[in-house]
C-alpha cells in the first residue's frame, strides 16, 4: 500500500513561448501510514506534484502508481481516488461555499456517493476530529475566524475518509497558536487513526517536528529525500538553495563548536533540551 | 482549459504594433469596427481581411495564440449563425420541420459570422499589443474632451484597467477553486443541463466572495495611497505622439476612405 511515482514530468503551457518544465524527472515512493514532509521554495513544483497525487493534473510523461493501480489506466476510477486521497488546498476557506458549516463538509462525502444519512455521520466526525465547537456547526462558514474557517475546510476533506492526506501549506496565513493546533491536529490524525499525512511547506519549522520522511524539492526536482536528521545534517546544502535548518539545529552546530558535547543532528526543541542537559552535566 | 483563454490578455513582443501610442491603438480599434459595419459588400471584407492580417504579421503575436481566445465565443457564434440562417425570410433554398432556410439567409449567416470573428480578432489585437496600463493612459488622454461634459473620465479608465487586470486573476482563482471542489468529488463535466449548472454553484459562490475581497482589499490598497481619483494627478510618463503616430493615422485614414470608397461604388 503506498503512492509510487516513477519518472513523472510535467510541463506548463506546453508548445507556447511560456513554456516551464514545473516537475523534472520526480520519483519517490510514499509508504502507507507515513508522515512525510514536502519542503521547498516558492515556485520549486511541490504544489504541481500534490495536484499529481489527487489526478488533478495529468503527467505530461511517467507513471504514478497508488497501491499498485496506474491512475492513468483507462479504467481508474478518478473519482474514487480522489475520496482516497484528500487534497487540502492552500487557503482552503475559500473553497467554502453552503449556507452553513456541516452542510459544507457534506458536499464532499455526498460527492462520493453516500446517503444522505451517511454523509451526515462522516461530516459529523469529521467536524468533531478538526475539534470545531459545536455551535459552529449551523452557522454560515463566512461568520467563523481564520482558523475556524480553515479547519472546517480540513473536516471538508476528511469527512471523505481519506486514506492519504496532502495539505498544501496549512499553515499560511494563520497565527503561531493556530499553526500549532493545526499541526497537532495532522499530528492526532496521522498517529490515532494511521492516515498517511504528507505535509507541503516552505518552512523547516513547520515539517520538522512532525514529518519522519521529508522530500525536499527545488527547480521541479528532488533535491534532497531522507530522515529529518539526515536532512538536517546537510546545512550548507540546504542554505545553498536558500532553504534553513530549524533554528534549533543552528543553536546545537553553536555550541558544539564552542566546545559542548552535544547532538549535532537534533531536529526537534525537546530532544535539544535533553542533549544538552547530558552535554553541561557532563562538563 | 482556462488557461487558454486569451481574450483581454496582454501578450509580450517586440513589435511596431506594441510600441504604438495607445490612443492610435484605440482609434485603430474603432476605424476597424466601424470599417466592418459600413457596408456589405464582398469587396470591403476583402479589403478588412487583408488590413487585419497585416495588423496580425506587424504584431508579433502568433495567430494560432490568437485563435485559441476564439475557442470561448464559439458558442455565441453558433447561436447567432443559426439564427441568422434560419430565421431571415427570402426565397426557399431548403427547408426541414420548421425552419426554413433562404438564400439570404445563408449571406446573412455567413456576414455576422465573418463580422464577429474580426470583430473579436481586432479588439483583441489591442489588448493583446497594449498592457491595460497604456490602455488605461489611452483611453483617460483620448477622451480628456469629454471632461467638459461632467464625464468622469479618469475613474471610467480606471474602472477599464482594474476590470482588464483582474480578467487573468479571476481565470487563475476559477481555476483553483474548481480543483479544490473536484479533490472534494465534484463533477463539472458529466451530467444533464440541471445537473452541471447545480455543480456550478460550488464554484461561482467562493468565486464571488473572493471578486469582493480582492476588490476590497484592492480599494483599501488604493486609498492607503491616498488614491482620490484623477484631480490633479500627473503621470511620469505622459503620452506622446511620436512620427510613426501621426503615420499610423494616416494609414488609418486611408484603410477607411477606401472602405468607404468601395462601399460605394463596388457592385458586389
Amino acid at each position: 500500500m503506498s503512492i509510487i511515482l516513477d519518472h513523472v514530468n510535467y510541463i506548463y503551457s506546453k508548445g507556447t513561448n511560456d513554456e516551464v518544465k514545473a516537475l523534472d524527472d520526480v520519483s519517490f515512493e510514499i509508504k502507507d501510514g507515513d508522515f512525510v514532509g514536502l519542503i521547498g521554495h516558492t515556485g520549486s513544483g511541490k504544489s504541481t506534484l500534490v495536484q499529481h497525487l489527487d489526478g488533478l493534473l495529468k503527467a505530461t510523461s511517467g507513471h504514478i502508481y497508488y497501491n499498485g493501480e496506474d491512475i492513468y489506466d483507462r479504467d481508474f476510477d478518478m473519482r474514487a481516488l480522489r475520496g482516497k486521497v484528500g487534497l487540502v488546498f492552500q487557503y482552503p476557506e475559500h473553497q467554502l461555499f453552503e449556507e452553513d458549516v456541516f452542510k459544507d463538509v457534506c458536499y464532499g462525502p455526498r460527492n462520493m456517493g453516500l446517503s444522505e444519512k451517511e454523509a451526515s455521520l462522516a461530516a459529523y466526525s469529521a467536524l468533531k476530529a478538526v475539534k470545531l465547537p459545536d455551535e459552529c456547526f449551523y452557522v454560515s462558514p463566512f461568520e467563523l475566524s481564520g482558523g475556524q474557517k480553515r479547519r472546517a475546510a480540513i473536516a471538508g476533506v476528511l469527512a471523505m475518509k481519506p486514506e492519504v492526506l496532502v495539505l498544501d501549506e496549512p499553515t499560511a496565513g494563520l497565527d503561531p497558536e493556530g499553526r500549532e493546533e493545526i499541526l497537532d491536529l495532522m499530528k492526532e490524525l496521522h498517529d490515532t487513526r494511521g492516515i498517511t499525512v504528507i505535509l507541503v511547506s516552505h518552512s523547516m519549522e513547520d515539517v520538522a517536528d512532525y514529518a519522519h520522511h521529508i522530500i525536499v524539492m527545488e527547480k521541479g526536482k528532488v533535491f534532497m529525500s531522507g530522515t529529518p536528521r539526515e536532512i538536517y545534517s546537510h546545512i550548507e546544502e540546504l542554505e545553498s538553495i536558500g532553504l534553513a535548518a530549524p533554528k534549533v539545529t543552528y543553536i546545537m552546530h553553536e555550541l558544539k563548536r564552542r566546545g559542548f558535547d552535544v547532538d549535532t543532528s537534533i531536529t526537534g526543541v525537546k530532544e535539544a533540551v535533553d542533549s544538552i542537559i547530558g552535554a553541561v552535566w557532563n562538563a | 482549459m482556462l488557461r487558454e483563454m486569451t481574450i483581454g490578455q496582454y501578450y509580450q513582443a517586440e513589435s511596431r504594433l506594441h510600441r504604438l501610442d495607445p490612443r492610435v491603438k484605440l482609434v485603430g480599434t474603432l476605424i476597424f469596427i466601424i470599417s466592418l459595419f459600413i457596408s456589405q459588400k464582398v469587396s470591403c471584407y476583402v479589403a478588412a481581411t487583408v488590413f487585419l492580417i497585416c495588423m496580425i504579421r506587424l504584431s508579433r503575436v502568433p495567430f494560432l495564440h490568437m485563435i485559441k481566445g476564439m475557442k470561448a465565443i464559439a458558442f455565441i457564434m453558433l447561436i447567432t449563425v443559426f439564427f441568422n440562417l434560419v430565421f431571415t425570410p427570402g426565397e426557399e433554398l431548403v427547408s426541414f420541420w420548421v425552419f426554413k432556410i433562404t438564400s439570404q439567409g445563408v449571406r446573412n449567416a455567413i456576414f455576422t459570422a465573418v463580422r464577429l470573428t474580426y470583430l473579436i480578432l481586432g479588439s483583441s489585437l489591442m489588448t493583446l499589443t497594449t498592457t491595460p496600463n497604456d490602455l488605461t493612459d489611452g483611453l483617460e488622454k483620448g477622451l480628456g474632451f469629454m471632461k467638459v461634459f461632467k464625464l468622469p473620465v479618469h475613474e471610467i479608465a480606471m474602472m477599464m484597467s482594474i476590470a482588464l487586470r483582474f480578467i487573468p486573476i479571476l481565470l487563475e482563482e476559477t481555476d483553483k477553486i474548481m480543483k479544490a471542489q473536484q479533490a472534494r468529488g465534484a463533477d463539472f463535466e458529466s451530467g444533464g443541463m440541471i445537473r452541471r449548472v447545480r455543480a456550478m454553484v460550488p464554484l461561482l459562490v467562493p468565486l464571488f466572495v473572493s471578486a469582493f475581497r480582492r476588490a476590497n482589499d484592492l480599494a483599501l490598497a488604493m486609498e492607503a495611497r491616498c488614491y482620490h481619483g484623477g484631480e490633479g494627478r500627473t503621470k511620469m510618463k505622459p503620452l506622446k505622439y511620436k512620427p510613426w503616430d501621426f503615420r499610423a493615422y494616416v494609414i488609418l485614414f486611408c484603410y477607411i476612405a477606401l472602405v468607404v470608397l468601395f462601399g460605394i461604388i463596388s457592385p458586389l
